[in-house]
Parts: structure tokens; sequence; C-alpha cells
């Protein structure tokens, strides 16, 4: 049995990684078709010179460093004061927004957006965009500070008040220090979904945020193109590498 | 945080019972006639296989993730390397790896070019916009959301229920539906739960890998907000889809299960 399900494991591991490894490889052919013509950077060339790309890139970088200080600050308090003081209402919004389908919390933002609008006279753009990003991507911050929170002795804080520190010096001086790796870790996480969001953001952006995921998609959709894999590819280089450095913070 | 989420949600349940405005956006007055709607024999269809797919996809993803559970919890000191090795496509970008999926596909993808180039078969197989290609992409997208519960729940099992088994005259394989399967049943029920919500609400994957053929519930959502500009159905719908996932949630906390 034992060998049985190392050879399967093997076949799950190809089914999970294949796919993803034949597109990288396909953005160095020298050919637009699927035929191997031989090795050249051309496709990479051709995306970084794409002022679309370009932009749309630089616009998902503005809006995920945005979104994720915001997120993270917001997220780390919330989830201080959720250690502090238990609450069924903060802790079940949470729940919520981690297992609702993308597309619901999408229109619920848009709808939310347009109903704030008859208020302030805004329009979707890069402001709502960010917004919307801060309000999926907080949920993430929270469940990786509190897991961190969760090995924190709380007696570490009462030293320090005892020592006469006020509750934001302690705060600040002890809790934070310690919780730092999964902040930093917390931040990471937020910044990789804030950047890889479509289904969302395509919901909430204006005419001046159009965002990378935004342009892959219009570009799949008109089918297949070689510069698609070296965007992909590049993309998936990038987020992994944040990846493993946030893992490395988490762990330490 | 309750701003952010609590309140949208409010919206969109107040939205589903307006009418829909002359130019999108919604007015008054106040009607139930959203609902109504969602019993036409077209929608309910549509509601059914979308219930389907993610049925299907929450089954097939904890039927193949269970083997590699099992390997992965009991494979030593390795373990947290082929943990790493499941994570680690999931964190490229779900369109990224849809987009893998229509360049393997496509009737000039790779699978059909290699394939004929072995003269296996003259003309290209119809491998994508289908509703296969459409649970292939589901699969492939939220496998790690089966295998990582069912690895926390195997990981925690007494090894020596397994030995008292054995005693007891199981064969191994016995053994593993009598003992492991059932004694799983809390990371099954988390799996199925991490996976069938999301999947209701899919819309990149039918999107692009099913075409204008599969059209799923997120679709409609999607559409009716953006092109139909029907708000307040699509808000009659997002709601019938917060229902379906609050109600298992709640399901879930009283078995007394963590999901996070």
């Amino acid at each position: 049995m034992k060998r049985g399900l190392a050879v399967y494991a093997i076949a799950v591991y190809a089914f999970l990684h294949l796919p993803l490894l034949i597109l990288a490889i396909f953005s160095f052919n020298a050919s637009k078709f699927t035929l191997w013509e031989g090795f050249s950077l051309h496709w990479y060339r051709a995306a970084l010179a794409d002022p679309e790309l370009v932009e749309s890139a630089l616009n998902s970088l503005m809006i995920a460093a945005s979104a994720t200080a915001l997120a993270t600050t917001i997220g780390t308090l919330a989830a201080y004061a959720l250690w502090k003081r238990s609450s069924t209402w903060l802790a079940g919004s949470l729940y919520l927004s981690l297992v609702t389908p993308e597309i619901v919390t999408g229109v619920s933002l848009l709808a939310f957006f347009q109903w704030a609008f008859r208020f302030l006279h805004w329009k979707l753009g890069m402001h709502t965009v960010i917004l919307a990003h801060v309000a999926f991507s907080v949920a993430y911050v929270v469940v990786v500070v509190m897991a961190r929170l969760r090995t924190f002795d709380p007696a570490l804080e009462e030293a320090a008040l005892d020592l006469g520190a006020d509750e934001f010096g302690a705060f600040r001086r002890v809790t934070l220090p310690y919780l730092g790796p999964a902040v930093a870790a917390a931040a990471m996480l937020a910044f990789t979904v804030s950047i890889d969001d479509y289904v969302i953001t395509s919901l909430v952006a204006g005419i001046d945020s159009q965002t990378l995921p935004m342009t892959i998609y219009a570009m799949a959709r008109r089918g297949v193109n070689p510069m698609l894999n070296a965007i992909s590819t590049m993309v998936a280089v990038v987020l992994g590498a944040m990846v493993l450095i946030s893992e490395r913070l988490r762990s330490s | 945080m309750l701003m952010t989420l609590a309140v949208p949600s409010a919206i969109v349940c107040a939205y589903s019972l307006l009418s829909r405005g002359a130019y999108g956006g919604v007015e008054r007055p106040w009607t139930l006639e959203n609902f109504r709607l969602l019993a036409d024999p077209m929608y309910l269809r549509i509601f059914f296989r979308s219930l389907w797919m993610a049925a299907a996809a929450a089954v097939l993803c904890i039927g193949l993730a269970f083997p590699l559970a099992l390997f992965i919890a009991r494979s030593g000191r390795r373990k947290n390397l082929y943990l790493s090795l499941v994570i680690l496509p999931f964190w490229t970008s779900f369109l990224i790896r849809i987009y893998a999926w229509m360049f393997l596909l496509r009737d000039t993808g790779l699978i059909n070019t290699v394939l004929r180039a072995a003269g296996l078969i003259r003309q290209p197989l119809p491998l994508l916009y289908n509703d296969g290609a459409v649970l292939l992409g589901l699969v492939y997208g939220f496998l790690p959301f089966a295998v990582l519960p069912l690895y926390a729940t195997l990981e925690r099992l007494d090894p020596t229920l397994l030995e008292a088994a054995a005693d007891l005259g199981a064969k191994p394989l016995e053994a593993l539906f009598r003992v492991t399967v059932p004694l799983c049943a809390p990371g099954i029920r988390a799996a199925a739960i991490l996976i069938f919500v999301p999947c209701l609400g899919t819309y990149l994957a039918s999107d692009l890998l099913g075409g204008s053929k599969t059209i799923l519930i997120g679709n409609v959502i999607q559409n009716q907000f953006t092109a139909a500009r029907d708000w307040p159905f699509g808000a009659a719908l997002s709601v019938v889809l917060m229902m379906i996932a609050l109600a298992l949630m709640w399901a879930a906390r009283r078995q007394g299960e963590e999901l996070v």
C-alpha cells in the first residue's frame, strides 16, 4: 500500500505542478504557436514594452501597497481587540468574509459604494478598489496575527503596566514587537491576495484603475497569447518569492 | 470591520427587495418580485447546475486529496516539504492557473498538438469550453483546500487505533475504510464546506473554461450587475448564495468545528 500511495502522490503532484511548469516553459518559446521552435526572450520583451500592461501593473502595485498598509493596521488592531475581549459579532463577520463567495463580496461592495456615493460625490476608481481590497484582506490579516497572539503570554503586558508603562506604551513596546513576524507575514499575505484579485476588483474598478489581473483576464478572453505566458511566469515567480519570505517570517 | 463587511451585506439585502431603476441602480417601491423571478425554470436550472458543479468539485477534490493527505501524514520528516508542494501552486493567482489549462486544452493547445503529432487523432478533441473543463478547473484550483483539513485530522489520528484494528484481524484496506475514514469525518466536512461554498459562486472558471455554454450562478450575478444592469435581481441571487453559505457555516459550527 505504501508504494501505491507514493506513486499516487507523484501523480497528484504532477497534476498540480505540470500545467504551470508547461506554461512557464512555453513563455520562452520563439514561436507564436504551441510548437517548440527554440529559446527566446521575445515574449518577455514584448510584455514589458506593452504600455497597457505596464500601466496596469503599476496600478496593481499602487493599490496593493496602499491596501496592504491599511489592512495590516486595521487587521492587527482588530486581532488585538478580539484577543483582549472576544466578540462573537466580530469573529462571526470574519468567518463569513472568509467563506463568502468572491462574487457576492464584490457585488456587496459595489452596491455599498453606489449607496455611499449618494452622500459623497465620488466615482468608482482607485480609491474604491483600495477600499474593497482592504475589506477583503483584513480577515486574512486577523487570522494570521490571531494565531501568533494565542501564543502570547498576557503576563508580559501586565508586567509592562506594573513597571509604569501606559496601555498604549505596553502595546507598542511589548506586544507589537512580539507580533512583528506575524504582522509582516500578514502584510505579505494581504499584498498577495490584493495583487491577485480579479473578481472583486473588476466590479468596483473605474476607468482609471485597470489592474494587472484585469488586463490578463481581457487578454485570456481573447484567446491564448504567448505574451500572457511570459506575464504569468513573472507574476508567479514574484508572488512565489513573496510567499516564501512570508512563510519564513511566520515560522521564525 | 463591521463597516466593511456587514453594511455592504445589509445593502445587498435591501437592494434585493427594491425595483430596478431605469438606468441601472435601484428605485422604490419595495417588492418581492426579484425573488419570484428566481423561480423561473431557466434560473432554477442554472442554480441546480451550480449546486451540482460545486458538489461534484467537492467530492472529486476530497476523493483525490484523501490518499495524498494519507501519504503526507505518513511521511515522517518530509511532511512539511510535501505540504508546501501542495500549497505552492495555490499561491499563483487563480486566473493564471485557469489560463494554464486554457493553454493545454484549447484546439491548438499542447494536448491536442501532441496527440495530433503522434498521429492518434486527426481532428482536435473538443477539450475546452464544456462542463468537464470547468469542473477540471475547479478541482485544480481547490484541491489544496481538501488536502489541508484532511491532513490536519489524519495527522492527529492516534496510530494505536490502527494497530488495534490490525490486532483484531483487520486487513490494511479494511482498517482504512472502517477506522481511518470514519475518524476523518470532521476533516472531510471542513473540506467539503471550504470547497463547496466558493465553487458555488465561481465565476472565473466557468467564464474562461466554460465559454458561453456553461453559465453558472456566479456569471448570472456578475451579468446582472454589469451588462444587464438589473441590480435588484442580481442582489436577490447574491442573497440566496449568502444564505446557503451561512447555513452551511452554521451547520459546521453546530458540529463544533473550526474552519479557519
